[in-house]
C-alpha cells in the first residue's frame, strides 16, 4: 500500500506535526514501506486471541489516599518557556 | 596497583573498603579518561564533575566512618562512580533525551532508579548520549550527534543506550543505566561487548524516566561483567510506590558465589533466531557459548518460539502507537522548547516540527495512523492479539526450559551512517531483541567473542518473569571460564 500526500497531512494535522514538504513526501514513502511490512500481520488468524496491552497481573493500582511532599507550583513553573501569576502562559486560545 | 579506569565495579568497592584508594580518586580517573578520549568517543550529553566530587567526599567521609565504627552500616555501592543515560532525571541537571525539544529541560525530580543508586553511595559522573527519546539502534538520532564505537571509531555503539555501552566499553565508567524498550540495553552491550540486563517488565521503577513505549519501557544496567550489572541490578529492583507498574514483591540481592556450576540449569535453543541473513560468525560465537554453558552442567535442548517473525512488525506498531501518546505532552506549554506565538495551534504543530527530529516524527505519525479511525482494529489491535501469541510462545518454552539462549543481534556493529537513511534496515536490527520487550521478560546480554574485524559478538539469555538471578548466575559463571570480557579497545 502507498500513503496519500492527503492522508500524510491528515496524520500530520492528528498529530500536531508541521512537516516540511521534503518531509512530507519522505514520510509518505518510508511510512508505506513499514506499513507494507506490517501488513503481513493480517495474515495471522487471530478469532478467538485476546489482545495484550500489559504482561502484568490485572490487580488493583490503588494505594492508600495520604498527603504527602509534592513539588511546589514555581518548581513546575521553572521549566515552563512563558509563566505568569503561577500559571503556564498560552497564546490565545479563543479569539 | 592497577589503573584505577580498569577496575570492575566490585573490584573497586574492595578497594575502598580496604582502604586502599578513595572515591575522590576514582571520581578523578573517571573524570580525567572522559576528558582524554570523550572528543573521540562523544558517549556524554552533560558532565556533572561538581555534583560528582561532593558525593565522592560524602561517600570518603561515610567510609572514614566505618572505619572508626565497622558496625556501621555502609551503602552498598558507596563511592562508585556511574553514568545515567540522559532519559532518567537527576533533580538540578539538564535531562535532554537527546533531543532539541528539552534542550533546556532541568527536571525538578530525580528518577526513583537514580534515587536508590544515590542512596546505594553511587557518584554520577554525568549523562549519557542516547538516541532522541531512546528510538533507535545506534544513537545516530541523537540531537547532540552520534557516539563512536570504542572498539572502531567508525562504527556504531548500538542504541539507544549507545552513550552507555561506549562510555563502559572505553572505561570510562564501571557501569552505567541504560533503558530498553525494543533491545535499547542488550544491543548496544553486545556492540560495545559490555554486559547489560533488561529487567522484568515490572521488576524496576519506571518512576523518572521519560516515556516512550510505556508497556515496553524498562531501566536496566550496562557494566564490564554479569557480577557488577548484578550488584547495580541489586539496589534498584523492587517495589516503588510511584511506579504503579512495579510490582510488590521481594527482590532479594543476587548472590554470585562459589565455583560456576551450572548443573540443572536447563537451556533453550531457539531456532528461529538463527535466520538466514545472520552474520556467520555472530551465530558460531553465540553457538559456541551456548557449549561452554554447556560444558559447565547445563543442559540444552531445542525450543521454538514460533511467533518470532511477527514481534518486529507488532513492535513497531505497538510502541510508536504509545510514542504519539506520550509526547503529546510536548507542545510548548509546560516544560521545553516553544515556537511560534499567533496561535495555540500554530504553537503546538510548529514547537513539535522544530523540536522533534526525523525518527521521533516517523514514530509519531506512524503511531497516530495506527490508532487512528479505520485503522485502529487493523494495525493496533491486531498488534496486541499477536503480542499475546509472541508471550505465549515464551510462557510455552519455560514449561520445559529455564533460560533460552539466543544472539542479540544479527550482525555486529554497523558502520555510521549505513541505515540511516532506510528506517526498515535499522529495524531490522531489532529483530532478536523486541520479543522480550513484548513478552515483558528480562534478558541479559555479554560478549562471546569477536567477528574478523575484532567486532564483539554479544549472546543474551532470556528468562521467566522476575528471573534475573538464574541470567546472571549463568553469564557470571561464564565469565568465571573465559576473558572476553576482559579485552578492552586500544584507544
Amino acid at each position: 500500500m502507498t500513503l496519500t500526500l492527503a492522508e500524510v497531512e491528515h496524520i500530520a494535522e492528528l498529530a500536531r506535526l508541521e512537516l516540511s514538504e521534503e518531509e512530507k513526501g519522505r514520510f509518505r514513502e518510508q511510512l508505506s514501506a513499514v506499513l507494507d511490512y506490517a501488513a503481513r500481520l493480517q495474515a495471522l488468524d487471530t478469532s478467538g486471541i485476546p489482545p495484550t496491552s500489559s504482561v502484568l497481573p490485572a490487580r488493583s493500582g490503588l494505594r492508600a489516599d495520604e498527603p504527602r511532599p509534592g513539588l511546589t507550583p514555581a518548581d513546575l513553573l521553572r521549566s515552563a518557556s512563558q509563566s505568569e501569576q503561577n500559571q503556564f502562559r498560552v497564546p490565545p486560545v479563543l479569539e | 596497583m592497577p589503573e584505577l579506569t580498569d577496575l570492575t565495579l566490585l573490584e573497586s568497592l574492595q578497594l575502598l573498603r580496604a582502604g586502599q584508594i578513595s572515591s575522590r580518586e576514582l571520581t578523578q580517573a573517571c573524570l580525567e579518561r572522559i576528558d582524554s578520549l570523550e572528543p573521540r568517543l562523544r558517549a556524554f550529553i552533560t558532565l556533572t564533575p561538581e555534583l560528582a566530587f561532593s558525593q565522592a567526599a560524602a561517600a570518603d567521609l561515610l567510609w572514614q566512618a566505618w572505619r572508626r565504627d565497622p558496625q556501621a552500616e555502609i551503602p552498598a555501592l558507596l563511592g562508585v562512580p556511574m553514568a545515567v543515560k540522559d532519559i532518567l532525571t537527576l533533580a538540578g541537571v539538564r535531562c535532554t533525551c537527546g533531543s532539541r525539544i528539552l534542550e533546556n529541560f532541568v527536571p525538578p525530580y530525580t528518577a526513583t532508579t537514580v534515587e536508590r543508586l544515590l542512596a546505594a553511595g553511587v557518584v554520577v559522573v554525568g549523562k549519557t548520549n542516547t538516541d532522541e527519546f531512546a528510538m533507535g539502534s545506534s544513537t545516530e538520532n541523537s540531537a547532540y550527534g552520534y557516539s563512536r564505537n570504542p572498539w572502531n571509531l567508525e562504527r556504531v555503539p548500538g542504541g539507544s543506550s549507545g552513550g552507555s555501552a561506549a562510555a563502559v566499553a572505553a572505561r570510562l565508567v564501571p557501569a552505567a543505566l541504560g533503558t530498553d524498550t525494543g533491545g535499547s540495553v542488550r544491543q548496544p552491550a553486545s556492540f560495545c561487548g559490555v554486559s547489560g540486563i533488561k529487567p522484568t517488565y515490572g521488576r524496576v521503577s519506571r518512576y523518572g524516566l521519560v516515556a516512550y513505549g510505556s508497556s515496553l519501557d524498562t531501566v536496566g544496567v550496562l557494566a564490564r561483567t554479569a557480577a557488577d550489572a548484578a550488584a547495580v541490578f541489586s539496589v534498584m529492583a523492587g517495589y516503588d510506590p510511584g511506579d504503579a507498574t512495579t510490582l510488590d514483591r521481594p527482590a532479594p540481592p543476587i548472590r554470585l558465589d562459589g565455583q560456576p556450576d551450572l548443573r540443572g540449569l536447563k537451556i533453550g535453543v531457539p531456532q528461529e533466531y538463527f535466520i538466514e541473513g545472520i552474520q556467520p560468525e555472530v551465530e558460531a560465537g553465540v553457538r559456541s557459548a551456548i557449549g561452554v554453558l554447556e560444558g559447565l552442567g547445563a543442559k540444552v535442548q531445542p525450543v521454538s518460539l514460533p511467533h518470532t517473525e511477527y514481534a518486529l512488525p507488532v513492535y513497531y506498531l505497538i510502541a510508536p502507537a504509545e510514542a504519539s501518546a506520550n509526547l503529546a505532552r510536548y507542545d510548548g506549554v509546560r516544560f521545553g522548547l516553544r515556537e511560534a506565538e499567533e496561535s495555540l495551534l500554530e504553537m503546538y504543530k510548529r514547537t513539535r516540527g522544530c523540536g522533534f527530529g526525523a525518527e521521533v516524527k516517523r514514530r509519531i505519525m506512524l503511531g497516530t495512523y495506527a490508532l487512528s479511525a479505520g485503522y485502529y482494529d487493523a494495525y493496533y489491535g491486531q498488534a496486541q492479539k499477536v503480542r499475546t501469541l509472541i508471550k505465549r510462545d515464551f510462557e510455552t518454552a519455560f514449561e520445559s526450559v529455564d533460560v533460552i539462549a539466543a544472539p542479540v543481534a544479527p550482525t555486529t556493529a554497523f558502520r555510521l551512517g549505513e541505515h540511516t537513511d532506510d528506517p526498515l534496515a535499522m529495524y531490522l536490527e531489532d529483530v532478536f531483541t523486541l520479543p522480550a520487550n513484548l513478552a515483558g521478560v528480562p534478558g541479559l546480554a555479554f560478549p562471546v567473542g569477536f567477528d574478523a574485524r575484532g567486532m564483539p559478538v554479544g549472546m543474551q539469555l532470556m528468562g521467566r518473569h522476575f528471573g534475573e538471578e538464574t541470567l546472571f548466575k549463568a553469564a557470571h559463571a561464564y565469565q568465571q571460564v573465559t576473558d572476553w570480557h576482559t579485552r578492552t579497545p586500544v584507544l
